[in-house]
């Protein structure tokens, strides 16, 4: 345990050590905060058109809308903040940069999270968690302990999972070089998933996403276990509670994926 | 024996195109079966034609890459497998890739490295003194990394791959690009280093120099195989590095004069400058010979160049 978090203080360093390199370059910083809060700002309106639908969608009220959005959006931003830029590894691989990462006495995964860390970021995630606490007052929630332990940790798991997402998006980089966006198509396309109640979508594309690859996980299936409503679709309740279980999952898979890529790096003639 | 390979080799898969769209793959294999071994305190030159597998050894004996094939311990550690462990016990410098923090001042990269490999203060501050004095880091110590020279940024890396006092140094090309000066400071620094004797310095460079001034030992390697190991003498002797006479005559060369023991190698300047190569005989009988023959103004003998006999070393190998 000390030994951990030894580590996650050395992490920390060249966290801060990568702010600061980043403060270097101000107009670049200030132009990207501002880009940022813009891109912000057009998410904050896309919510409100959400829940000004009167009706809800997919079968669900404004309220329950709402309420799956903003979880939707707090782990996207959040896993967003911590290792978005980790597909930049597809560079260090590419350039053999990411020798250097190995020669160091740390998680080669830890180093890239926090060489690629954007500080830029922050707006956006505090954002999303002011927005989803105040859909869990919105929304018509019959509180136990149960309720408010999962209204707490989903947001957790929400980032866990779409971070193991993110990482193992990247990892496609170690077999090849040339991988571009392929893996982007899943994260992003898996984030405008998630922010809507998965009823919406139709057919075998629906459960292979929501079961199947685990994004119903993320914010559907949480939300229907907060208040307490059946799934339309019929998978049964217990199951709704599974998603701490399902980032654990994620999150082993994302580390294997890792150790076996990293064992398959092969550096560049130097 | 703190550096152990057996039969140590690393294979690539390339692809290369053929035609329009299909694609040949094919197996290079950078190293081929090495073995080797360092004791603790050598200097070791680890040298080879460009494409050898000299950077590619190095990664493997640092963790970086998986081995195809073989044995290797590095610290008494399997490097892939204990790389955290192996990695604060050995110090890097590969002269193509920078260690420090680009945008960071070199100082605060040097206390970035402090943290990570968890350096007491004192023993930080101490090593640090060292480098400085002996690189002459002073006036640059301030100076964010990219904007460095080249010469400054290497001291930067050999500094930061010492911090930490490690056993074993790898060196990948430290001298590539550097001016006179700045490769004699490196040179300096290292052979100081060497004196100590703490420290196992593996070392690659395609500076004859360094060779000369720094490695008792050389491992020369070809197509991924050892073809010599040991000193630079016995590289001489194996190849039977000759001694070169010049000569400047009064009169012109008699083309048709031969002399015992020697090969004319070529004559110059209308005939008034010839130059010898003798063949393992004394030098002085060579001599003699000549000045009976032709009258003699300035004479010359050189040692073997070790550029010769490394060229010839490679050339044979081919
Ligand atoms: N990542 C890689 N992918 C494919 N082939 C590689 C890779 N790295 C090295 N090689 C090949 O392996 C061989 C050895 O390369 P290496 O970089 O080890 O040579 P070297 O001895 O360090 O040469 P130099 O003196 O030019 O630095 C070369 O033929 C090179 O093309
Ligand atoms: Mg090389």
């Amino acid at each position: 345990m000390a030994e951990f978090a030894a580590k996650v203080g050395i992490i920390a360093h060249m966290v801060r050590a990568q702010v600061r390199g980043q403060l270097q370059y101000r107009v670049s910083f200030v132009m990207e905060l501002i880009g940022s809060m813009m891109t912000n700002a057009l998410d904050v309106a896309t919510v409100f058109v959400l829940f000004s639908v009167g009706g809800g969608l997919g079968g669900f009220g404004g309220p329950n809308v709402l309420l799956m959005a903003s979880l939707s959006a707090v782990a996207f931003s959040g896993s967003d903040l911590v290792v978005s830029n980790v597909d930049r590894l597809r560079e260090y691989v590419r350039t053999g940069m990411f020798d250097s990462l190995l020669l160091r006495p740390l998680s080669s995964l830890a180093q890239l999270m926090a060489i690629t860390f954007a500080l830029r970021r922050v707006g956006r995630f505090a954002q999303a968690a002011v927005l989803y606490v105040i859909a869990l007052f919105v929304a018509d929630i019959d509180w136990t302990v149960g309720r408010v332990l999962l209204a707490v940790v989903a947001p957790f798991t929400g980032v866990v999972f779409f971070s193991s997402l993110f990482v193992a998006g990247a990892t496609v980089a170690f077999w090849w070089v040339e991988s571009g966006e392929v893996a982007n198509a899943f994260t992003y396309g898996g984030r405008d998933f998630t922010s809507y109640p998965i009823t919406m979508y139709g057919g075998w594309f629906r459960d292979l996403f929501a079961l199947g690859l685990g994004f119903g996980f993320v914010a559907y299936y949480p939300v229907l276990a907060l208040v307490g409503l059946p799934d339309p679709l019929g998978v049964p309740v217990w199951l709704h509670w599974c998603s701490p279980l399902v980032a654990f999952l994620a999150a082993g898979l994302a580390a294997l994926f890792w150790r076996v890529g990293v064992r398959h790096y092969r550096s560049t003639g130097s | 024996m703190i550096i152990s390979a057996r039969g140590l080799r690393k294979d690539f898969t390339v692809t290369r195109k053929v035609g329009r769209f299909r694609r040949e793959r094919h197996v290079v294999s950078a190293v081929d079966g090495v073995d080797l071994t360092v004791e603790r305190g050598e200097l070791l030159g680890y040298i080879g034609p460009n494409g050898a597998g000299k950077s590619t050894t190095l990664k493997m004996l640092t963790g970086v890459l998986y081995p195809s094939a073989g044995e290797v311990t590095v610290c008494g550690v399997e490097p892939v497998a204990k790389r955290t462990t192996l990695a604060k016990r050995i110090g890097v410098v590969f002269g193509q890739r920078s260690q420090l923090w680009w945008d960071l001042p070199l100082g605060e990269s040097f206390a970035l490295l402090r943290h990570i490999y968890r350096v007491p203060d004192t023993d930080h501050a101490a090593r640090l003194t060292r480098c400085t004095e002996l690189l002459g880091l002073d006036e640059f110590i301030h100076t964010p990394v990219r904007q460095l020279s080249l010469g400054q940024r290497m001291r930067g890396e050999l500094t930061a791959a010492l911090l930490h006092g490690p056993e074993v140094l790898f060196l990948d090309e430290p001298t590539i690009g550097l001016d006179v000066l700045s490769k004699q400071a490196v040179r300096d620094f290292l052979g100081e280093l060497d004196q100590r004797g703490d420290t196992t310095v593996v070392l690659t460079t395609h500076d004859l120099a360094d060779i000369e001034k720094l490695c008792r030992r050389l491992v020369v390697i070809d197509h991924g195989r050892v073809v010599h190991d040991g000193t630079l003498d016995e590289l001489h002797t194996r190849y039977r590095s000759r001694r070169v006479v010049v000569a400047d005559l009064d009169a012109p060369w008699p083309t048709d004069l031969t002399l015992p023991g020697a090969e004319v190698t070529a004559v110059e300047a209308d005939g008034h400058r010839v130059t010898l190569t003798l063949d393992g005989i004394a030098a002085g009988e060579v001599v003699a010979a000549l000045a009976r023959a032709v009258p003699l103004r300035d004479l010359s003998v050189q040692e073997p160049e070790i550029e010769d006999v490394i060229a010839r070393l490679y050339r044979s190998e081919a």
